[in-house]
């Protein structure tokens, strides 16, 4: 799949059918990485993901080693692994957890050596039904295979691991609300501060929250160096990393590429990779990294795929998550369909999230069946103002959690772009493209 | 709110200028002490805040620029910028009320919040003249019944959470919480469990919307028309401050005010709705019959021809005159007088001591303490205890007897400083909170209190208990360490473990805890409300007004009762004994329903039907008015002005909001009129000038005048004797924290500023007679209950909230809330039996014998029954206190038989 000879780091296995097996893991230098890890101290294994510059793979793109370097020492700690992998068009962790299951385990007895926790809890959406009974059961196999509890391969080093399936709500994938939910109690995110669960986490003790793909790269930064993944990428964008592409193109699937070298060009139209748009119309609209993330256009089609360059061109790459839309896509359905999921999955606790999304979702849905009225496009954008002062991207809140600032993006975005194409709605008192 | 001193304290500036604040402060309380109110919902001041309604956004400079943060959830720093009046602020706090309309229906008009709701208010100050939101509005059905007491309507719920946080953070209780998600969040109930709580009104009353309301106010005025005064809360001795409040001349609601030394603003259900006892039946009651505790008393009667007749006051006073005359000193006396204001007490103890001689009177009814003992120990507050390190709780379920306490101390315990110890004998809710529970069975708290004072013998005696001990030697070890060496910062909470145990017991555990721990203070727990205001003014045997002994008044005193015995009367049981051999033949009764209060029914029985001549005072009906010559209408809660004292001695003002029904006078006036008919004229002309007699000739309250009560200062109260400058600045009175409480600096929110009251000094009083200490009183001879028998269980006589008594019965909101008479028993001792809860058997004591149902109860110690004072058998006409007819009084502990049927 990959256009370089860039290394398949975290999806090495998924070409096989029976990549979740305990023997094709194994076969494939399985624990390998925690073998060579345990050999080190835990300090060098956390020189060892500095020197990567591992960036988080959850969304926000935080050094994973600075997150883990804020641990706050104490008796007890904890790690926990974020699989709550809920949002529209993201799914690259769903490919990890049901193929690479094995991978998922050894790195994380690998950041819990490294951060020398002997309890751990990895987070799964309820809704993975297959990925949940094949994580249990290679934790069962780890444990089996003595890569878990007691003295894993003789080191003295020992951990549990706890799979917990989410029960259903997009905003336990937010840290705090996952600790809430994974303590028996309603996720609700936790008001900052303390503003890192690393000081104050799960039951008030120091926890470092990370995503599946992000530990999922450990055995091989663990194998190969810190600076081999380093290597891989340009500027703060290092390594390889998961696309989840969908929308309008003709191969819809998770793609590992090497970081900034691609673009979404690259990616999208590549006959090995999106393959082009099936209605061979244009690019109206990307969205290039989740849901929450402003939108790309036509004009951005040769960013590279890089951290920075999608922030410093007014967006993110947050999840890796991209979704094309063709010319023949109605932009305020686009936008009333992600605005009504975040209306949905608003936890309710803040006001402006509570009560913003429902109302914005209520005019979006007006507007694309024809009831708007002009005056609905300031409104909606003057609601999303109070939502996220400013309209500034990154976001301004006046919630506790990010879930509220997300949802203005595709309002904001669809309007400025394409306010000729609500009026459209307006005046023909219809959706153009129905 | 942390007490300033230049070391914690720092200095921001808000809005440009500069101010100061306690460290650790909220932004949100530091402003509004500065005189800038900044909007809120959710923030409430006696609640951890949890930032969720986004009301209160102020723009904080930090290192990021200014952002915006909620000021309920970020405390003052050094140095701090906070701007409260921005443009961006103004949006974002707009914008919030914006949103918290969308959904919020517009039925104001039919709202019982309407006028008093912080959301209109906020609306009228900040909020839009017209509305954007054109969409249909969130619907649910409405309202629904989330308890018997509260109804919710989900759809003008603004999510706040001060209900879910009240129940799962004050009260303890997490039985609501939200469901649902997005703008269909809805606070539930959980599915076949209702709100159950005996402190659920407190929601109705923080709930800045209509959301909840409580059945006993819901349409019942609207918040334009309603009167309010000020007053002390009469339901138990905790003595809450409450706003009493009344439409068209019937009470329609209490709301708790914010005393810092006592509530904190909260009030238990039965304070909270038991003013529907005083407003009587909506018909006026006159056809129900006079021993039916619903039955306003409105009238002088007198009996002729066997019937209770209404006559004026001149005939009713006349023939009373004629009783206690022809009775004399010696063979009268009273019982009652815990419900009655201060001013009515000493009014009752000058009568009868001072002018007619007998000393036999007694506020209590047999459920009580020596009130000596009492007086002479050396005495805690409320807050003293809530901050104390330790807490050793030798009395019954405080949940159910001083309920507003309960919270207080749960509050200690919760905040991880205060430790607590229970030696109570059933399990309870502060005790599941405890470090340690010793848990006493009837007659063991002297062998506790005497283990702990490293007694060995008395170990020896709880080891070798048939039944076994119930704690281990760690937990011995763990209560001696937590109480130190001297009792240093340990408060002793002192009531009845049980109404079926003798009180000396519980009395000499005191006593042995006070002589090991001699720096511990003592809290009573004696639950009648205003029994420490009836032992003060002395209407209890053995004892004058002020905490000393007979024969030991100053001058004024000694003038005003020159006819006081120097012998000790009669108490309450040893009356109703000498009412039942003979040799007392009239008996006054205060207040007092012994047919029901007394926890030894056969011998109230015997004692009201055996002939003599008895006179009641009283407000409502009752089963002892068939025996009554004579039937004096008193004014009750609510309908008089005064004092009274709570359990830590804290005396308040009483305000009168209702006027008494028809003929009802006042107590002090009543015992007044009667000092006149026998030759006295105590010159009393208003109610003020009995508290003023009382500051004038009664040593612990020197200085307590009715100016002194009624100023801003003593708002609180004041805890006698005084000690010094009267300090206590009142709490502010957040409109938005208790919605519906007329606060003097109303609502106007733009121009809120909380003024603080100054502290006023006081002279503190030298001289006169020194109240009583321990080392006064005699030490009874010890007493030692008989060994268990194995078949036998010891009887254990608990307080439950919702009991028989008047304040329930008459008010409909809690009537049907009374529980049924059952046996908490052992599961053990229940396997024993063969029985299982709901089986019912046959409970045989000295005194009485009766069928029940059983309920199986891990919290019942094994060779134990527990049952509820003041609940009926179902179904049942004679025993409407179950266990009062199995305790025999004369006996240390009762001991019953329980056989299957």
């Amino acid at each position: 799949m990959s256009l370089t000879d860039a290394p398949r780091i975290v999806t090495a296995r998924a070409g096989f059918d029976d990549s979740h097996s305990i023997d094709r893991f194994l076969a494939t230098g399985g624990f390998d990485g925690l073998r060579k890890a345990l050999t080190l101290s835990p300090t060098q294994v956390c020189e060892q993901v500095d020197a990567a510059s591992l960036l988080g793979r959850g969304g926000a793109g935080f050094p994973a080693g600075r997150k883990w370097s804020m641990l706050r020492k104490a008796d007890v700690s904890y790690l926990v692994i974020n699989g709550d992998e809920s949002e529209p068009a993201t799914f690259k962790d769903h490919l990890l957890v049901e193929k690479e299951p094995h991978q998922l385990i050894e790195g994380v007895v690998i950041a819990a050596y490294a951060l020398q926790v002997s309890q751990a809890f990895i987070f799964l959406r309820g809704e993975f039904a297959l990925g949940l009974e094949r994580v249990q059961t290679a934790v069962n196999d780890a444990y089996a295979a003595g890569a878990l509890g007691q003295n894993i391969f003789g080191s003295g080093f020992s951990l549990d691991i706890v799979v917990h399936p989410g029960a259903g709500a997009y905003i336990c994938g937010e840290e705090t609300s996952l600790l809430e939910s994974l303590e028996g109690k309603r996720g609700f995110p936790r008001i900052k501060p303390p503003f890192f669960p690393a000081a104050i986490g799960l039951y008030g003790e120091p926890t470092v929250v990370n995503n599946v793909e992000t530990v999922s790269n450990l055995p091989w930064i663990v194998l190969n160096g810190g600076e081999a993944f380093a290597a891989l990428g340009e500027g703060s964008s290092t390594g390889t990393r998961l696309f989840a592409l969908s929308g309008h193109v003709r191969n819809p699937a998770v793609y590992e590429l090497e970081m900034v070298k691609h673009t979404f060009r690259d990616l999208i139209f590549a006959p090995t990779l999106g393959g082009g748009i099936p209605s061979g119309t244009g690019v109206k609209a990307i969205i290039p990294g989740g849901v929450s993330a402003p939108w790309f256009y036509e004009e951005h089609l040769d960013l590279p795929l890089g951290q920075d360059e999608v922030a410093e061109a007014g967006s993110m790459l947050g999840s890796g998550s991209i979704v094309v839309m063709d010319e023949t896509t109605c932009m305020v359905k686009a936008a009333w369909r992600i605005t009504r999921f975040f209306s949905r999955e608003s936890c309710g606790q803040c006001t402006p999230c509570r009560e913003g999304s429902g109302w914005l979702e209520r005019i979006l849905f007006r507007l694309e069946n024809g009831q708007g009225r002009r005056e609905d496009l300031d409104l909606l954008l003057d609601l999303c103002d109070n939502i996220a002062p400013g309209l500034t991207w990154p976001p301004q809140q006046t919630t506790i959690c990010v879930l509220g600032p997300s949802i203005p993006s595709s309002i904001h975005s669809s309007i400025s772009r394409f306010r000729d194409e609500f009026l459209a709605h307006i005046t023909q008192g219809r959706c153009p493209h129905a | 709110m942390p007490e300033e001193t230049p070391d914690n304290e720092i200095t921001f500036t808000l809005d440009g200028r500069e101010v100061t604040a306690a460290k650790g402060e909220m932004i949100i309380a530091a402003a509004e002490r500065a005189g800038t109110y900044i909007p809120r919902f959710c923030y409430h001041p006696r609640m951890e805040p949890v930032g969720v309604c986004r009301m209160c956004l102020v723009e904080v400079e930090g290192p990021r620029g200014s952002t915006l943060m909620p000021s309920c959830y970020v405390a003052v720093g050094d140095g701090m910028a906070v701007t409260t009046d921005s443009d961006k602020v103004k949006k974002a706090q707009d914008g919030v009320l914006e949103f918290l309309l969308a959904n919020h229906p517009l039925d104001c008009p039919v709202c019982d919040k309407g006028g008093e709701c912080p959301l209109q208010d906020q609306t009228l100050a900040h909020g839009p003249g017209e509305t954007r939101f054109v969409e249909e509005k969130r619907h649910f059905a409405k309202p629904i019944p989330i308890s018997e007491l509260v109804l919710l309507d989900r759809e003008r719920c603004i999510q706040c959470s001060r209900c879910t946080r009240f129940a799962e953070e004050v009260a303890g209780e997490a039985l609501i919480d939200f469901s649902g998600r997005g703008d269909m969040v809805e606070v539930s109930t959980f599915p076949g469990e209702p709100f159950s709580s005996y402190f659920s009104g407190n929601t109705v009353q923080i709930c800045p919307v209509g959301a909840l309301t409580a059945t006993a106010y819901r349409f019942a005025a609207r918040p334009w028309d309603l009167e309010q005064v000020e007053s002390t809360c009469t339901g138990c001795a905790v003595g809450c401050r409450v706003a009493v409040q009344s439409s068209a001349g019937r009470l329609t609601r209490l709301l708790g005010v914010d005393a810092d030394p006592v509530n904190h603003s909260w009030l238990c259900d039965k304070g909270r709705f038991a003013f529907e006892s005083v407003n009587g039946p909506d018909d006026g009651g006159s056809s129900l019959d006079l021993t039916d505790p619903r039955r306003r008393i409105d009238e002088p009667m007198v009996r002729r021809d066997g019937e209770l007749v209404a006559v004026g006051w001149s005939e009713a006073l006349r023939r009373t005159v004629e009783i206690l005359r022809s009775a004399g000193a010696d063979h009268l006396g009273s019982i009652g007088g815990a419900q009655t204001t201060n001013e009515g007490a000493f009014a009752w103890t000058t009568l009868l001591k001072g002018i007619i001689g007998t000393d036999s009177v007694d506020a209590q009814l047999g459920d009580g303490l020596d009130p000596a003992l009492i007086s002479a120990l050396p005495r805690a507050t409320i807050d003293e205890a809530a901050s104390a390190c330790t807490v050793l709780l030798l009395s019954g379920d405080l949940r159910e007897e001083l309920p507003v306490l309960f919270l207080r101390l749960r509050g200690a315990a919760m905040s991880g400083q205060t430790s607590l110890i229970d030696l109570g004998p059933r399990a309870n809710p502060l005790g599941d909170l405890a470090k340690v529970r010793l848990a006493a069975r009837p007659g063991d708290s002297l062998l506790i209190a005497r283990a702990l004072g490293g007694d060995s013998s008395a170990e020896v005696s709880l080891r070798t208990h048939p039944e076994g001990r119930t704690f281990t030697d760690d937990d011995l070890v763990e209560a001696r360490r937590l109480l130190g060496t001297d009792g240093e910062g340990v408060v002793i909470v002192l009531g009845r473990t049980s109404l079926a145990e003798d009180p000396h017991l519980v009395e000499a555990a005191a006593r042995s805890l006070a002589a090991t721990y001699p720096k511990a203070t003592f809290l009573p727990a004696l639950r009648r409300a205003n029994t420490m205001g009836a032992i003060d003014m002395g209407l209890v045997p053995g004892l004058l007004p002020g905490r000393i002994a007979l024969g030991s008044a100053g001058d004024a005193l000694a003038e005003l009762l020159p006819a006081a015995s120097m012998a000790p009367g009669r108490s309450t049981l040893a009356q109703l004994a000498a009412l039942a051999d003979g040799s007392q033949t009239a008996l006054l009764l205060l207040g007092a329903e012994p047919l029901f209060d007394v926890p030894d029914a056969a011998l109230a029985e015997r004692a009201m039907t055996a002939g003599a001549q008895i006179i009641a005072v009283t407000g409502h009906g009752g089963p002892s008015l068939a025996h009554c010559e004579v039937v004096l209408p008193v004014a009750v809660a609510h309908e008089r002005v005064g004092s009274t004292t709570n359990l830590e001695g804290r005396v308040s003002a009483l305000s009168q909001k209702v006027m008494p029904p028809a003929l009802a006078w006042p107590d002090w006036m009543i015992a007044g009129e009667l000092a006149a008919l026998l030759g006295t004229d105590l010159g009393w002309s208003t109610v003020e000038d009995v508290t003023d007699a009382i500051a004038a000739t009664v040593g612990t309250h020197a200085g307590v005048t009715a100016s002194l009560l009624a100023s801003p200062a003593a708002a609180d109260g004041v805890v006698v004797p005084l000690t010094g400058a009267i300090s206590g600045p009142r709490a502010l009175l957040d409109p938005t924290a208790v919605p519906g409480l007329a606060s003097p600096d109303k609502v106007g929110l733009s121009a809120f500023t909380g003024a603080m009251v100054e502290p006023i000094a006081v002279a503190v009083p030298t001289g006169g007679p020194r109240p009583l200490v321990l080392t006064d009183l005699a030490v009874p001879a010890p007493t030692d209950p008989p060994a268990p028998d194995s078949y036998s269980l010891r009887l254990v006589a608990s307080r439950t909230l919702y009991d028989g008594g008047t304040q329930v019965v008459a008010s409909p909101a809690l009537d049907d809330l009374r529980p049924d008479a059952v046996a908490f028993v052992n599961p053990y001792d229940l396997d024993r039996l063969g029985v299982t809860t709901g089986d019912e058997v046959r409970l045989r004591s000295p005194k009485a014998s009766l069928v029940i149902t059983v309920t199986a109860d891990e919290g019942t110690l094994r060779g134990t029954v527990a049952m509820d004072f003041g609940t009926a058998v179902l179904g049942s006409e004679v025993h409407t206190n179950a266990v009062a007819s199995l305790i025999d009084a004369t006996s240390l502990v009762t001991d019953v038989r329980m056989e299957s049927l």
